[in-house]
């Protein structure tokens, strides 16, 4: 069984009684012959390391390589936990988790690139809050991450995740999309449902540029993965009240593509243009790589 | 193009913060560092976003890290540089800015063993994780460690891809791909033989068996999962 859009994903899905993690881990075992035991051995471990690394600057005290970052995490468990939160507890959690797995990926520490390292906040933020706010277990959010890969597959098969290619909207806004279709199926939404919340999250942060300071995957990245993580309730909350998407998503991941085409090359992951060349960027960088330079 | 699988979109697992300029640069120094039987000291030259962003991104640990053999999920790759201090290996790196003409994720690596053989590549992350040794001991190659690999260094001759492939089928090797650079006609050559399975210690005994066969080494796939 193999797709190569969400058209074909869709249609074999409402055909058979499937759900999109089904049919994306039956394309891994049919069409890519791989062994199944060991394909959820797999993604088993990917959430394992997930889990860690939302963990991990809960209970470390993290600095960047870049010294740009580290401790965003605990500050924002910190107010939560003494009921000082705007947001409600399953956003306030998942963009602590997702800014802290970016802690520990900036800090040289132990991450899944979901779909990229500079990303890699957004779904475990979300899937780890949502496991432990709606009391999910290990196998199901493990059988929800092939749903969220089948999203980045139809994203990395038709257009981009590389900022370097699409800008962030292509990392944050797919990981983002992967996310809230994710979170769509694990509440009981229909893969037409998952596949609205996807285009939701794209559309949402459609053209944002990628722009690190100093290049480093630091900031804005940090707080970028926690948008995305918001952006991805968001989306799954608009498609489960029912809000239908205009364009399916095979349309979104092309708008997205021929987007990101237009986007200026000083704004995609060369640090030449947006935040990074502004004064104050400059400045942080310069005075972080002086830092550096006297330990 | 090959098909993407379930893994390649969540996935690698990785010691960040950026896939071309940890995991990849690792892969570059992994594959130097198996060149040579224990390496004492190592001279990294960088080039371009490599130059620039090197303390940042970690890449300096990274490329030490390779040399020890860590993978890319290590988590030791952090403290590369006090494993390597404890392990005796010295190491140095170079920015060099002047040479522009080169793929922006570019290093250099010269190794020195302990017998005194020294190794020079040139490597590139080419995205993902992903590497390819560009150049190797002077002669322009193709190298990528995703799969076992032999590398031999052989006088240009008639014979010895014959001998090569003999070798290896004796020793029930499949070969995937094989690819022969030379500088010139009767000169020295280098012939890179990706194979499936794993490459036992006999099969680098019959291959110095030629005369021609001046140096073998193997290279052995690079996990990434």
């Amino acid at each position: 069984m193999n797709f190569i859009n969400g058209a074909q994903l869709l249609d074999y899905c409402e055909k058979e009684n499937k759900k999109i993690s089904e049919a994306m881990f039956e394309r891994e075992v049919t069409h890519l012959e791989a062994d199944p035991e060991r394909t959820m051995e797999k993604m088993r471990k990917a959430y394992s390391i997930m889990k860690g690394s939302v963990k991990k600057p809960m209970e470390e005290d993290i600095v960047s390589m870049g010294g740009m970052i580290g401790g965003e995490s605990k500050k924002l468990h910190t107010m939560r936990n003494e009921g000082k939160n705007i947001c409600g507890t399953v956003v306030s959690k998942a963009i602590a988790y997702a800014v802290g797995v970016l802690e520990v990926n900036a800090s040289m520490g132990l991450i899944v690139a979901a779909p990229t390292a500079g990303s890699s906040g957004v779904i475990p933020g979300v899937l780890c809050t949502i496991q432990e706010e709606f009391g999910f277990s290990d196998d199901e959010i493990v059988q929800a991450l092939f749903n969220a890969a089948g999203i980045g597959y139809l994203i990395t098969r038709n257009a981009t995740t590389a900022g370097a290619e699409g800008g962030c909207q292509a990392e944050v806004g797919s990981a983002s999309a992967m996310a809230a279709s994710a979170v769509v199926e694990l509440m009981g939404g229909t893969p037409r449902q998952c596949l609205d919340a996807a285009s939701f999250a794209i559309v949402n942060i459609l053209g944002l540029v990628c722009d690190p300071i100093g290049g480093l995957v630091e900031n804005p990245c940090q707080n970028r993965n926690a948008m995305g993580a918001s952006n991805a309730l968001i989306a799954a909350e608009l498609s489960l009240a029912g809000i239908k998407s205009i364009t399916p998503i095979d349309e979104t991941i092309e708008v997205m593509y021929a987007v990101g085409k237009s986007i200026p090359s000083e704004l995609r992951e060369t640090s030449m243009g947006g935040l990074a060349v502004a004064k104050s960027a400059c400045e942080t960088c310069k005075a972080c790589a002086e830092r550096r330079n006297k330990k | 193009m090959n098909e993407i699988g379930t893994f390649d979109i969540l996935g690698p697992n990785m010691i960040g913060p950026s896939s071309s300029h940890t995991a990849g640069a690792l892969r570059i120094a992994f594959i130097a560092g198996k060149m040579v039987s224990k390496p004492v000291s190592v001279k990294y030259v960088l080039y371009g976003s490599f130059a620039r962003t090197y303390h940042g991104h970690g890449t300096d640990r990274a490329l030490v890290a390779g040399i020890l053999g860590y993978q890319t999920d290590d988590e030791r790759i952090r403290d590369s540089f006090e494993h390597a201090k404890a392990a005796g290996v010295d190491f140095e790196f170079i920015e060099n800015f002047t040479e522009t003409e080169v793929y922006p994720n570019t290093v250099d690596v010269y190794v020195t063993d302990e017998n005194g053989n020294e190794v020079s590549l040139r490597g590139e992350s080419i995205g993902g994780g992903n590497a390819v040794i560009t150049k190797l001991n002077g002669v322009d190659v193709e190298l990528t460690g995703n799969y076992n690999t032999l590398v031999i260094e052989q006088i240009d001759k008639k014979g010895v891809m014959a001998f090569l492939t003999t070798v290896l089928s004796a020793n029930d090797i499949n070969i995937g791909t094989v690819r022969l650079f030379r500088e010139g006609k009767g000169k020295k050559a280098t012939t890179i033989i990706e194979v499936d399975s794993e490459i036992p210690a006999q099969v680098t005994a019959a291959l110095y068996s030629m005369d021609a066969v001046k140096n073998v080494i193997i290279v052995p796939r690079i996990k990434m999962d």
